[in-house]
């Protein structure tokens, strides 16, 4: 059994308007990588051009911040679900 | 060829805004836009011919400002407000649409930084609160390519289909 990508709302344009997606993945980055792959549009709503997750979006193991695990390398198992929710942020110029 | 997007929101809820940022000057207010797009709605209706993509705007769910080291010139909502919000608007068979935030003494326009912290489909309502009182409000949507934000019509509704 697979790992289980959830795919927000907003992003599910750039992904076939799938509301999900399973991937064989060892870790969170993994997981990631094979999703954006599949779904190259959506790899710079995820990422920064220099391929880091952008700040505001925030990875869960079923529920657990990956913040608070291994990051990106946060092993997975199958069977597991990752969430990818977004943290707004915004405001005027400082 | 599409049209520009249109918000449908109800003068009352447009109005709930504006006080959120009165009430929060000279910080940022924040929250959530519940609804729904009217396309999915109305697909089965209209087969062919060009939709007109219209969102409608039936409830808020007004947010903490987060960020208590700039609140004058930022805001931020945390991934479990976000999931609040997101249970609220299934509790009501809506959606989170968007979000609005405010720009004390600044005009109605997105920044850089709202730019960089934003997804595209999201709907962004700014409203500007210029010395405490309410101004233009306006709505955008970040473009695929996330290069800039392009403007959304905001057309006051007595009451948004349903």
């Amino acid at each position: 059994m697979p790992v289980k990508v959830m795919i927000p709302s907003p992003l599910r344009p750039y992904a076939g308007k799938r509301d999900s997606a399973e991937f064989s993945a060892r870790t969170v980055g993994e997981a990631l990588g094979h999703l954006t792959t599949e779904f190259a549009d959506l790899r710079k709503h995820l990422f920064t051009d220099e391929g880091k997750l952008r700040s505001f979006v925030n990875v869960y193991v079923n529920d657990e911040d990956i913040r608070y695990l291994a990051k990106e390398n946060t092993p997975t198992k199958d069977g597991d679900t990752i969430s990818i929710i977004p943290s707004i942020a915004g405001g005027v110029r400082a | 060829m599409p049209d520009e997007p249109t918000l449908w929101i109800s003068g009352h809820l447009a109005e709930k805004i504006r006080a959120h940022g009165v009430q929060t000057y000279p910080h940022e207010c924040c929250g959530a836009l519940l609804g729904r797009d009217s396309n999915a709605a109305f697909d089965s209706d209209r087969e062919k011919g060009a939709l007109t993509a219209a969102r409608e705007i039936l409830q808020l769910f007004p947010l903490v400002n987060r960020r208590d080291d700039s609140p004058r010139n930022r805001f931020s909502v945390t991934a479990e407000d976000v999931l609040a919000a997101e249970k609220a608007a299934r509790e009501q068979g809506l959606e989170v649409v968007g979000w609005y935030h405010s720009h004390p003494d600044h005009p109605a326009r997105p920044s850089e930084y709202d730019r960089d912290h934003a997804w595209p489909w999201y709907s962004y309502i700014i409203v500007s609160v210029q010395n405490g009182a309410p101004q233009n409000m306006t709505s955008w949507r970040l473009n695929d390519d996330r290069a800039e934000f392009s403007p959304e019509g905001i057309e006051i509704r007595h009451r948004a289909a349903v």
